[in-house]
This record gives C-alpha cells, structure tokens and sequence, in this order.
C-alpha cells in the first residue's frame, strides 16, 4: 500500500495502516463512521461534488455522549429555538466547519437522514444553516447529536442563543440606496432637457410639471434615504462638535430650499438632480465601507468559551442545571475536556487542567485534592470533582475582562482624520459664505442671498465624505484578500496611528502546539515505535498525544500494567517488554539538566534507555525578518506568562531585553498596555489565548493570531490568520500608503471645490454648473480612491 | 405635446413598479446570501438520480475546475 494513500472521507494521510471499508481508505475510524452513515442513507453524491470534502474530528475533541445533555433542559430549548408550536420548531446554527459545495449539499438534504426534519437551509457566507424539524419525531437534542455525527458541530454558546436574531441595519442601507437611486435616475431625465440648447422653447407646463415631479422626488431622498445625514450632524452639534455630517447635511438643506424657491418663483427648476445624486454617491460609499465578515466575530467574550450548562452533583443524583444558577459552594463534576466555568477547589479525582486558553502554556497542570482550581481551564483524562469557590461573574478571568473598559478607544473614534478636517472645512465654508453675501449685499443686493445659498450648496464635502469611505474600503478589502480581517475602517487609521507594538510569546510568535519533534538516541526499529505508540495511547497527557500523533500507523498492541505516575511519566507491559516513558529523572534516574530549554521525553525500552524525543517551541517562520522590519520604526515590546527558559533566544530577536517581561500574569499585561498608553504611545497589541483579552481589549488596536479564523478568538480589532503573520510589516506599512491616498483624495475634493467656490462667490452657479460638477467630484474621487489603493496593493506585493 | 404629460407618467409608475419589487426582494431577504443559491442550483434534484453517470461526471469535473481556477485566484 503506497504511503501517500488519502482518507476518502477528509483528504488527510491515512498513515501506514488504513481503515478499510468497501475498499475505500479511511485515515480513522471517525471518518469511516461518517461515511458509512451517508452510505446507508443514499448520501454518497456528498463524496462526488467535491473530493474528500470531510471534517476530521480528533477523537479527543469529540463531544461525549453527555456534552448536549443541556440541550433537554425547558430553559435552553427556549432560547435556542428561533420559533416552535410544539411540532414545528425552527433552529438556526452557526457550523464554523461549513467549507465547500458538498457541505451545502449534505446539510440541505439532513431530510434523508432523519425524517424528523423538514427542511434545512444554508447560507455560506454567514456559516449558517436553519433547519424546520418535527419536535415530535426528532428533540433538539438529537439534532444537534446527529450533525455532531456527520462531524458538522453548530457552536452553540451564551454568545450564540443570547445575540439578536438577524441586523436588519444592513437592508435598511440597501433599501436606502435603492430609493435614492430611483429618485436620482428619474430627476435625472426632467432636468436634462434644461442643459440642452432650445430648451427655453419648452413649454411652460412641462417645465413646472418637471420642477415639481423633482421636488416630489427629492421628499423621499430627505427624509428617508438621508436621514442618518441630519440626525447625526444634530446629535454632534449637541455634543457641541463639528463632523463631516454637518456640512452635508447644511448643503443638503439649502440645495433643497433654494431649489423649493426656483421652482416656486417659476425660474427654473433647480438643483433637485444634484442632489438626489449626492445622497445617492454617499449612500454607496456607506455601503462599500460597511463590508464585514459576517462569519467572523470580534466580539466575543469569555461567554463564548464557557459552557451554557454544569452537572451539579446533589444527593439524589446528577443534574444539568444552567451555569448562571451556579452558586458557591455547589458541588459539580467536569468530565475528560470540560471547561471549569468558575474558580473552585478539586474535591476528588486526577486533575489534569490545561490552561493553554488562559495562560498560553502548553503544559497541562496537575493538581491535586484541596488545590484550587481557576476558571477557564480543560480538564484531561478522568472526570473530577469540584467544589465551587466564586460564583461564575466573580471569577478571575470573567473580573479581568469587565475591568477593561478602554477610554481610549472612544477618544479616537471622535478624532478621525476626515472630522479633524471637515471642522477646519465648515467653518472657512460659512465665513466664505457670509463673506460673498456680505460683498453682493453692498454692491448688488439682488444677487446676495444666492451667492451665499450657492457657497453653501457647492461647498457640500461629498467628494470629501467619499474619499475615506472608498480608500479604507478597498483597503478592508485588499487585507480580508489576504488573510487579514479588519472589524471596521476606523481601524486602518489607529493601525496608522501605532508606534508600538507588544507581541505575546506563546502561540502569537510560536506556534500554539508543541509542532518541532525529533527522536534523539539511537534509531528505532518500526516495532519498538509501534510499542511507544501503543503506550502513548494510553495516556491523555498533551505530550503522548503529540508524540502518538507524530508516530504514523494504525496497530496497537495490548498494553498490560499500564500506570501513569502524576508529572513524572507512564509505564506499561506490551509483549513481556516494560516500556517506561517520561521526564529524565523517571526514565534514566539522572537528574535533568536546569538549563534545559526544550521539552524531552525520555524513552526506556527493552532494557535500556533509548534516547528522548525532543519537542520544540517552534517560532513562526518569517518572524525574524518581521521584528527585524519593525525594529526599525516601531518600539518592540514582549509579554509572556511563561518563564524566561527562552530568554537567550528572545534576545537573538528582539536585540535587548529592556523590552522583554518573562512571567506576566494577565493583570500584568493589562496594565503593561495602560502604562504605555499612559506615556502616549499607540499600542498595537498581538495575542491569542484569553489571558491576553484585556491587553487586546485595552490597547488601540487588538490584533489576535488565529489558525482557523472562524473558530474561538477573544474580542479584539482584528483578526490574522497565523501563515500570514510574517507578513504583519507589510500590512502595517500599507496603512501609511492608504493615509497618503486619503490625503490626495482630500486635495483632489478641494481643487474641485475651489473651482466650484469661484463660480458661486460670483453669483453665477446654474444649474448646469452644479449639475455637472458636483457628480464630476465624487465619481473621480470614488474611481481615485479604488484605483489607486488597488494599484498600491499590487506594487507593494501585499 | 401633451403627449409627454402621459409618458412621464407611465415612466414613473414602471420606474415606481421596479422600485417597489426592489424594497420587496431586499425584505424577503434575498440579498442576504448571495453565494449559497449559486451553488444550490447546480445541485441534481433527487428525483433525477436516474441520470447518466456521463452528466454527472462532466458536471464534476467543470465544478472541480471551477474550483481550481477560484484557488488560482485566491493564491494571487
């Protein structure tokens, strides 16, 4: 059997012993599980859309038969059912897993599987499926199980079942443009004739019925596509500022009046089309701007990560009660990959607690009866009990994330470059204006109030409001391209803003497993790696599992006396060898060395020590060449909760170890961000784990390094997927290239505006000037901004 | 001339007609996802399985082709 042989099921290596079923090759018996599933239910066309379009799940991450107990629970039915008459109920899941044309095509037809279900809907972009299914023939809880038996398993969290149902805001937009664009295109065709020779020969009743068709038009555009115009520019005039709305929303309202007074006094039929083609641009630089990842979420917080529902232990048994009703002093059991919702302290059982969300450390920790145990952690291995110490609100973790609440963050949004501009803008705008009606006033009263409406009306910054929206948005976009997904626009500038930058070591400059591996000593024959691979398997500890996985092959063989001996190692007896693996000490009674900066396992086989697997901290590739680029302008700093065993590597990237802080608690990374907020600098900080959450939170902008982008990730700005993190330098040298497009899209608005100026001060705008000018500007400034941040991206290679 | 008074008026009843069916497909949602249904129609109804391997196989490989031009473009 040739080595490369691919599960048919999830394209991934079988190994050297595949699991045959109908002679099709399975890389485990998860996978052949599913397939056998659809097999028997007519579901094979899954396998032919497209190839091997499976989802692997490791059978250490899957769900065990009680993880949807909860679901059975009146209370959380409630909550997760979108509507429900007691048959019919409907549901809606977020399936991160969700991928490719099979994945539509298998969750469509659900139906076949159960003929509980009635129908099922996906929408891919949002990694979403809805489902109608008969209560009475399938309960929540079986369909939850049976999408967690084909491997698609929905997350459901507090997050999910307490978020509002859809945004309606979006569709709002659409509508918005699609009234404005109705307005726009049909002023459009009764104001042509006016810029046509002849048209004074147009009879008088056309004209006006013209003129007041437009301004009928013109009612929706106001009061309904710009709303958002007024009602912000109201609501930071009461603030007592001046954004970008303000002037619009002023030009909006006399381009309206003094087009109302023209029709009225029968002299021409006014600017209506102009108008409606502002709002129109506007609105579709809102639109283009507002470009999200709906999968995506940058919001969540430790809710997301704890588990809905506990089983409490009590006297008369065991019950799944919701984690809100969890008090202090409540006894409850956490099984084999539970996460422990609240700080408490272990009443019995072997606790092997991961921290690796928390902490960012890859050891698991062992603790012993009576220890106190931190919310937040992964159990391994038998299930434990515990008592609870702190209600879930009170705990450690659940307090550092309520404390950052960032007042720096809501500084800078009221300081973005196009308000710091359009404050400067409004007011020469109305000195202009008062100005031209002053000098008419004195020399031509007749025409004095129309020049100071026609300042006002030409001066109207939409080219100006365009140029960021079209800028950042292409931006946004030549980013998301690439792996890098930006929460909003704002975000480009305070990225521009940054001048230091503060990585977390474990899992953001590393890789988050243990992934460098190596076998030192002498060679191992292929059966004494399958005697290590068969005692590994035995044990759950993070390090035999890697070392199980690292081992390829599919034989196990019977281990007898197999023991596992708290934080020094397992032994066991396979084929009358005794094969002890572990730390130094346990394996060859020497003690290990301190200066040791690697993880070893040592291996005792057949009589003899045969050498240790050496496991590395892997640092990401690129990252050299990375802090090496942004050494240069930026200030570097380093945060890690583990020890300072990697110091002497640290300093081979970092240069010094001013900047370096070795075995920083959460809290410590906190206020490390706000001390250096506090001298004025612009933070950018780089995390992953939960322990970096309130530095995230807390700094200007919170990058968080993830493998898959659609999986867990703590609130933060933006999201970067971990292959492309040495390409971070680029990314943030771009945003200088998109600020400098932004400022000659500003240049650009104001030459135009110049031209306009000195039309209206004269008192000599038509119509037709306003009418082909202001268009003119957004559209160059619109095809500007796209054109040239896409040009940009290509030179720079983004 | 009064015929333009007709015109204009008809043109904004259609333009109007077009309008309202737009607010109408944006409510009922089918600007929501405009991917999925892309996909789900080139799906074989189930009532169809008779169909010849032949139609299937050519509809796979052009998918599978599509899909490697669409990699080709996200490697860019």
């Amino acid at each position: 059997m040739s080595e490369d042989l691919k599960c048919i099921h999830c394209g991934n290596s079988c190994g050297k012993s595949p699991i045959l079923f109908e002679c099709n090759p399975f890389c485990c018996s998860g996978c052949s599980t599913v397939y056998q599933i659809l097999h028997t239910s007519q579901l094979k066309q899954y396998y032919q859309i497209e190839q091997m379009p499976g989802i692997r799940i490791e059978d250490d991450k899957r769900p065990v038969s009680e993880t949807y107990a909860f679901l059975d629970l009146e209370k959380f039915k409630s909550k997760i059912l979108l509507f429900s008459d007691g048959q019919i109920s409907k549901v809606s899941f977020f399936i991160p897993e969700i991928h490719c044309a099979s994945c539509i095509w298998l969750l469509e037809n659900l139906h076949s599987l159960d003929n509980g279900i009635i129908r099922s809907f996906v929408n891919f972009p949002k990694k979403e499926i809805n489902i109608t299914f008969n209560e009475n023939e399938i309960s929540l809880r079986q369909l939850v199980e049976l999408l967690v038996s084909i491997h698609y398993i929905p997350e459901i969290n507090q997050h999910s079942i307490e978020k509002t149902p859809t945004d309606k805001s979006d569709r709002r937009l659409i509508i918005k443009i699609g009234v404005a664009a109705f307005s726009f295109m049909n002023a459009m065709i009764y104001h042509f004739p006016q810029y046509l020779p002849g048209h004074e020969f147009l009879e008088a009743d056309i004209r006006r019925m013209f003129g007041w068709l437009s301004v009928l038009l013109a009612i929706p555009i106001l009061t309904f596509s710009a709303s958002d115009y007024f009602l912000t520019a109201y609501k930071s005039l009461k603030m007592k500022m001046i954004s970008i709305d303000l002037p619009i929303a002023l030009g909006l309202v006399t381009l309206f009046t003094q087009s109302l007074v023209e029709i009225l006094s029968g002299r021409g039929i006014g600017y209506i089309d102009s108008l409606t083609g502002l709002v129109f641009f506007m609105l579709v630089g809102r639109w283009y701007q507002g470009k999200t990842y709906q999968a995506l979420s940058f919001e969540r917080d430790y809710k997301t990560y704890f588990p809905l529902a506990v089983t409490k232990i009590s006297n008369s048994g065991n019950t799944t009660i919701p984690l809100e009703e969890l008090k202090a002093g409540d006894r409850i059991l956490v099984r084999n990959q539970e996460i422990v919702p609240a700080d408490s302290t272990l009443r019995s059982g072997n606790a092997n607690i991961d921290y690796s969300f928390v902490t960012g450390e890859s050891m698991p920790v062992i603790k012993k009866e009576g220890d106190f145990v931190f919310a937040g952690g992964r159990q391994f291995g038998s299930a434990i009990e515990l008592t609870i110490e702190k209600e879930v609100q009170q705990s450690y973790l659940t307090q550092l994330w309520n404390q950052s609440e960032n007042p720096f963050k809501v500084e800078n949004k009221l300081n973005t470059i196009v308000n710091r501009v359009s404050q400067y803008f409004t007011v020469v705008v109305v000195l202009i204006a008062i100005g031209s009606g002053l000098f008419w006033l004195l020399n031509k009263p007749e025409i004095a109030l129309f020049s100071f409406t026609s300042v006002l009306i030409i001066a109207c910054p939409c080219a100006l409001a365009l140029t960021v929206p079209f800028t950042f948005g292409s931006t946004i976009r030549q980013f998301g391209r690439k792996g890098f997904y930006l929460k909003n626009t704002a975000v480009i500038e305070h990225l521009y803003k940054v001048d230091t930058v503060v990585f977390d070591k474990t899992g953001t400059i590393t890789n988050a497993q243990l992934s460098g591996i190596r076998f030192i000593g002498k060679e191992l024959s292929r059966s004494q790696l399958q005697l290590i691979k068969s005692l590994a398997f035995h044990s759950s500890h993070p390090l035999s599992k890697t070392i199980f996985n690292f081992i390829s092959g599919d034989e196990l063989l019977e281990v007898k006396e197999f023991q596992e001996i708290q934080a020094l190692g397992i032994t066991g007896v396979i084929n009358g060898f005794r094969i002890n693996m572990g730390s130094r000490f346990f394996v060859t009674g020497e003690k290990s060395d301190d200066d040791i900066l690697n993880t070893e396992v040592w291996i005792y086989l057949q009589d003899s020590v045969a050498g240790h697997f050496q496991l590395e901290n892997e640092y990401r590739p690129g990252l050299h060449e990375l802090i090496q680029n942004l050494r240069k302008t930026y200030d570097l700093h380093l945060l890690t909760g583990d020890n300072d065993s990697e110091k002497s590597n640290l300093i081979g990237f970092f240069g010094s170890e001013k900047n370096l802080h070795f075995s920083q608690s959460p809290t410590d990374k906190l206020d490390y961000v706000r001390k250096l907020q506090k001298e004025g600098r612009k933070v950018l900080m780089i995390g992953d784990g939960l322990n970096d959450a309130g530095a995230l939170n807390e700094s200007n902008v919170g990058i968080v390094i993830a493998d898959n982008v659609f999986n867990f990730s703590p609130a933060c700005d933006a999201i970067l997927q971990s292959k492309q993190f040495a390409r971070l330098y680029k990314y943030l040298r771009f945003t200088h290239q998109s600020m400098k497009i932004v400022r000659v899209g500003f240049l650009i608005s104001f030459l135009y505006n110049l031209v306009g100026l000195s039309f209206a001060v004269q008192g000599n705008l038509t119509p037709i000037v306003a009418a082909i000018l202001m268009p003119i500007s957004s559209v160059s400034v619109v095809v500007f901004a796209s054109f040239s941040v896409n040009l940009a991206a290509k030179r720079s290679r983004l | 001339m009064s015929v333009i008074f007709i015109l204009v008026f008809v043109a904004i009843i259609m333009a109007g007609a077009f309008l309202v069916a737009f607010i109408w497909a944006v409510k009922s949602g089918q600007y929501e996802d405009t991917y999925t249904p892309s996909v789900r129609i080139l799906f074989e109804d189930p009532q169809m399985k008779e169909n010849s391997d032949q139609s299937q196989l050519a509809e796979k490989s052009q998918k599978s082709e599509k899909r490697k031009k669409e990699k080709a473009k996200e490697s860019h």
